[in-house]
C-alpha cells in the first residue's frame, strides 16, 4: 500500500497523476476457509474486518458484499456524526465512535473529511426547550460536550433561518454539540477497506450469502453465489438484510425495515456552516463541501425492502426545509434516493451473539448508524475475536428485550431516529 | 402517491393508513405460564420479510384494522380483507 501524503500527492502531480495504484486489492474468488467471515461490506462490516486484523491480529478474514462496498446505507446517508444521546449506555457507545472518528483520518491514512462544524437541535416551544435542557444536562453528566443555546446565539450562527413575524416556527434556542459534524461517507467505507486490505483482509464484492451452515449448534460456514466458505466465526452486519440472514438459521430480530430518504440540491456558495435539525419540521440539513444542501427527515411509514422513497415523505421533508429557509425555494433538487434502514423498537442497535455458537450480529442502527461505524466495527471485532461482549456492547445485547432493560433513545433524547 | 384499498372504504391515499403489526402472531396464553422469552418474542421479534408479507394495517379515517398482503420489495398490494368477524364492503 502506498502511503498517502503531501509528498506523494506532489510527486503524482508532477507526473500527471498517472501512477496511483488501486486503494485496495479486490478479491474475486474467496478462499475455501477463513478464521472469520463478515457479511456486509458497509461501514460496520469493513470496520469490523479492520479491527479484527489490526487490534486482534486475525489475518484470515473475509468481508462478503453482495453488491459493491459502501453501496448500502453507508453510501446513502446524510453523514451527520454526533453523540448527543440521553442514556449513559448510548453516550458511551456513540462517543467511543466519535472519539475514534476524530483520529480516523490519521489512523487509516485516508482523509475521511471529518468536519466538526457543530450541530444544533432547534426548539420552538417551552416544552421543547425543557427537553433540550434535559439532553444537554444528560450529555454533561456523561462527560460529553453539549450545552443549551439561546435563540440569539442560534440566530447568529444561522442567519438565513426564517424568523420573520409570520414564520411558522419561532426559534427559542436548542441543544448544541460543538464536536458534532459531518464526514465523507464513501471515504469511511473506502478508508477502512484500504486499511483492512493492507492487513491481509479479503474484500469480496458481488458475493451474496445465500445460506448459513451449522454443525452441532455452531456455525461452520456460509453458502454464497461464489460457492461455500468454511468458518467458525460469522459476523452479520447487513443492516436491513440482517433479519433475512438470521432467518436462515431460524433466528429472529426485533427489526422492521423502512425506507429513509435523502436529498441533495444543486451546489451554491457557502451559507450554512453547521448541521441543523429543526424539531418543528423534523427536517435536518447541512451543506456539503461542494456546496450542495444535503437534507432529510423522517422515515417513510410503509415497511419495505425496496430502496426507493415515497412521495408523502418527500413532501414533508422538502416543505419543512422551505419553512426553515424560504430562500431555498429557488434551488433545484439535484438528486433524491432512499436506503432500507433496520429500525428497532427502542431506537438502539442490536449487538451480540444470535442463534448458533460463533454467530454475532451488529445491526438495528436504523436511521443513525453512520456516526457509529468505528464503534460498531470495534465492538463486533471484539465479539468475534473473544467470543464475549465488550462492556460497551453488553447493554445492546438482544437479551434486553427479554429482561426489559430497553435503551429507549426515541423517548430519551426525543430524537425520532 | 400510492393508494391502498381499505376493505370498508375502498381506495384511499397511503397517508391515511398506518402499519400496525405483522399478521399471524397469536398472543401466548395463559399469561401466568408464558416465559419471558416467549413474551419477548411475541412483543418484539418480527420477520421483516422481503417479498410477500401478511400485515395488519389500520385505516385511520374509519378506524378499522384489516389484513393486507403486500410485496415489500415492489410495494404492490396483493389483497386486503377485513379481520374475521368484521363485515367488509
Ligand atoms: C437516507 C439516509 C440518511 C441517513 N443519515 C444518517 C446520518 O445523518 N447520520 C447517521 O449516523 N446515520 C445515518 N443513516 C443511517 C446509516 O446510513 C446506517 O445506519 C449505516 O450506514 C449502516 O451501516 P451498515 O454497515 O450497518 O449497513 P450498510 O451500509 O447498509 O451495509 C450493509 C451491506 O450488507 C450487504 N448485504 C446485504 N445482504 C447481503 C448478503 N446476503 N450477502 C452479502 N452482503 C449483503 C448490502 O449490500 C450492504 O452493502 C442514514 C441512512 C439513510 C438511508
Ligand atoms: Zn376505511
Amino acid at each position: 500500500m502506498t502511503r498517502y501524503s503531501a509528498l506523494s500527492l506532489l510527486s503524482q502531480g508532477v507526473r500527471g497523476h498517472r501512477g496511483w495504484r488501486p486503494a485496495w486489492a479486490k478479491t474475486h474468488r474467496p478462499k475455501p476457509a477463513y478464521d472469520a467471515v463478515i457479511v456486509g461490506g458497509g461501514g460496520h462490516g469493513l470496520a469490523t474486518a479492520y479491527y479484527l486484523a489490526k487490534t486482534h491480529g486475525l489475518s484470515r478474514v473475509a468481508v462478503l458484499e453482495k453488491g459493491w462496498i459502501g453501496g448500502g446505507n453507508t453510501g446513502r446517508n446524510t453523514t451527520a456524526v454526533r453523540s448527543n444521546y440521553f442514556y449513559p449506555e448510548s453516550v458511551a457507545l456513540y462517543d467511543l465512535a466519535l472519539r475514534l472518528y476524530e483520529g480516523l483520518s490519521k489512523e487509516l491514512n485516508y482523509n475521511i473529511m471529518l468536519s466538526q462544524r457543530g450541530m444544533l437541535i432547534a426548539a420552538h416551544t417551552p416544552a421543547q426547550m425543557e427537553i433540550c435542557a434535559r439532553i444537554a444536562n444528560a450529555m454533561q453528566l456523561n462527560g460529553v460536550d453539549g450545552h443549551l443555546m439561546t435563540a440569539a446565539e442560534a440566530k447568529a450562527r444561522i442567519p438565513l433561518l426564517n424568523q420573520t413575524r409570520d414564520a411558522r416556527f419561532a426559534l427559542m434556542g436548542g441543544v448544541w454539540q460543538g464536536r458534532a459534524g459531518v464526514a465523507r461517507h464513501d471515504a469511511v467505507a473506502w478508508g477502512y477497506a484500504r486499511a483492512a486490505s493492507a492487513l491481509g483482509v479479503d474484500i469480496i464484492e458481488n458475493c451474496t450469502v445465500t445460506g448459513i451452515e451449522t454443525q452441532a449448534g455452531a456455525v461452520c460456514g456460509v453458502q454464497t453465489n461464489l460457492g461455500p466458505i468454511r468458518t467458525g466465526r460469522l459476523g452479520l452486519a447487513a443492516a436491513g438484510a440482517t433479519p433475512g440472514l438470521a432467518a436462515m438459521v431460524g433466528a429472529s430480530l426485533p427489526i422492521h425495515t423502512y425506507a429513509l430518504q435523502a436529498f441533495v440540491s444543486e451546489p451554491v456558495k457557502p451559507m450554512l456552516d453547521t448541521v441543523l435539525l429543526y424539531l418543528g419540521t423534523g427536517t435536518y440539513v447541512s451543506q456539503s463541501d461542494k456546496g450542495e444542501l444535503v437534507f432529510g427527515g423522517g422515515l417513510d411509514r410503509v415497511p419495505t425492502h425496496g430502496q426507493r422513497g415515497n412521495l408523502p415523505a418527500q413532501e414533508t421533508v422538502v416543505s419543512g426545509l422551505l419553512e426553515m429557509f424560504p430562500a431555498f425555494a429557488q434551488l433545484k433538487l439535484l438528486r433524491q434516493w432512499a436506503g432500507v434502514v433496520d429500525v428497532v423498537p427502542d431506537s438502539s442497535p442490536v449487538i451480540g451473539p444470535l442463534g448458533p455458537k460463533g454467530m454475532f450480529v451488529n445491526c438495528g442502527w436504523g436511521t443513525g448508524g453512520f456516526k457509529a461505524i468505528p464503534a460498531g466495527g470495534w465492538l463486533l471485532a471484539h465479539l468475534l475475536a473473544t467470543g464475549t461482549h465488550h462492556t460497551i456492547s453488553r447493554p445492546f445485547d438482544i437479551d434486553r428485550f427479554t429482561t426489559g432493560r430497553l435503551i429507549d433513545e426515541a423517548a430519551g433524547s426525543g430524537i425520532a431516529h | 402517491m400510492q393508494q391502498f384499498p381499505c376493505p370498508f372504504c375502498g381506495l384511499r391515499e397511503e397517508t391515511e393508513f398506518h402499519f400496525a403489526a405483522e399478521a399471524g402472531k397469536p398472543r401466548p396464553e395463559p399469561a401466568a405460564q408464558v416465559s419471558a422469552d416467549r413474551w419477548a418474542a411475541y412483543l418484539y421479534l418480527s420477520a421483516a420479510p422481503k417479498g410477500e408479507a401478511h400485515e395488519i394495517w389500520v385505516h385511520r379515517s374509519c378506524g378499522e384494522f384489516f389484513l393486507m398482503t403486500r410485496n415489500t420489495e415492489t410495494r404492490a398490494v396483493l389483497a386486503t380483507q377485513a379481520l374475521p368477524g368484521r363485515a367488509g364492503e
